[in-house]
């Protein structure tokens, strides 16, 4: 008998010009210590890992920050636009990203995670700053991962406005609820990816937010997206370490299991074990 | 002179540069960006850039985020 050797490797996730080994991106929000903030990221296994701009705080700036938590020569650092309600103060916040990293030398200085909310309550993406947001930072030669609805247009017009990725939210940021409609996710996946619908095979889909357990990961990932960006999920589970390491297999788990063919769902049973040699008395024959 | 940093106001008595700006709030050592009435001024250009009256200057730096 001659054995094959399966194919368990994962190749690299292509973002533009950026190159991830892991599938997973995580966010540095939310964790009770700096110190399990860094062993998170590192069970997760994230080579790409997402940060907010702020403004430096002038009366108290001492103490530990972010930066000092943080492996800059590790990771790549993706600065986001969260908390901008317009497109104008989505790019601003955009560019102050790429002065700061490009201060610190990081590799990140040249993408941004795009968000412009609609309203602060749902924190759902107002479609119109986005796009309008989107295609101002492609012109000024950023790479645009766009944080989006799971409208399946809308994605389509954000990878025609230049978006490196679109990212849409598998549920709200923050709520846990994980991917609220996998019908829309695989239409985005046909309409960005599947040649069929217009879409490139190589276009890269990203399922951002809403995602709360190891299995919405493996959902996510089963769904044919090519990867999961997720924070609250892992900084807010009571271990957060062991949560992390559990994302990064059930990420590795829905990347295979897609890839692998999963079979049919059918109605009626299918036996695994032969009929024929059964020695019982089968009912009705 | 008045001008606005992060949202709150601020005297100065004479003219000063960004990184004399920087200096005097603590912050010239660490990595911070800073902008110029909505314009981004980079780290180069601190040393030369003179703030002016009224001026609105926002000073970021990186935090945990998703």
């Amino acid at each position: 008998m001659t054995t094959t050797c399966s194919n368990t490797s994962i190749e690299p996730l292509q973002l533009g010009p950026f190159s991830l080994r892991s599938r997973l991106i995580v966010g540095t929000g939310k964790y009770e210590t700096w110190d399990v903030m860094r062993d998170a990221l590192d069970a997760s296994g994230a080579d790409a890992i997402t940060v907010a701009v702020r403004r430096e705080r002038l009366l108290d700036a001492e103490g530990r920050s972010l930066l000092d938590a943080i492996d800059l020569g590790r990771y790549t650092i993706l600065p986001n636009t969260a908390g901008c309600f317009s497109a104008e103060d989505a790019v601003r916040v955009a560019r102050l990203g790429r002065e700061l990293l490009t201060q610190l030398d990081n590799p990140g200085k040249d993408w941004v995670k795009l968000e412009v909310l609609g309203d602060k309550a749902t924190l759902l993406p107002d479609p119109v700053g986005t796009l309008e947001a989107c295609r101002e930072l492609v012109a000024d030669g950023f790479t645009v991962l766009c944080y989006s609805s799971d409208d399946p247009i809308m994605a389509t017009r954000l990878r025609d406005a230049g978006a490196a990725s679109v990212m849409p939210a598998g549920s709200p940021i923050g709520t846990g609820r994980g991917i609220a409609n996998p019908a829309a996710i695989a239409i985005i996946r046909d309409l960005l990816k599947n040649p069929e619908h217009g879409g490139d095979p190589a276009y890269p889909l990203i399922v951002d937010a809403g995602v709360g357990t190891p299995s919405d990961v493996t959902l996510a990932m089963e769904l044919g997206v090519d990867g999961v960006l997720l924070n609250t999920g892992i900084a807010h589970a009571t271990e957060p370490v062991r949560m992390a390491t559990a994302m990064r297999q059930a990420c590795e788990a829905g990347y295979h299991g897609y890839r692998a063919g999963r079979i049919g769902r059918k109605l009626y049973a299918s036996a695994s074990s032969p009929w024929t040699g059964v020695v019982s008395t089968i009912p009705g024959e | 002179m008045d001008i606005t940093v992060n949202g709150e106001a601020m005297q100065l008595e004479s003219p000063l540069v960004i990184r004399e700006l920087l200096e005097r709030l603590g912050l010239a050592d660490r990595p911070c960006a800073v902008e110029i009435n909505r314009a981004v001024v980079t780290r180069d250009d601190h040393g030369t850039t003179v703030l002016a009256d009224g001026d609105v200057i926002e000073i970021v730096t990186l935090v945990g985020g998703g």
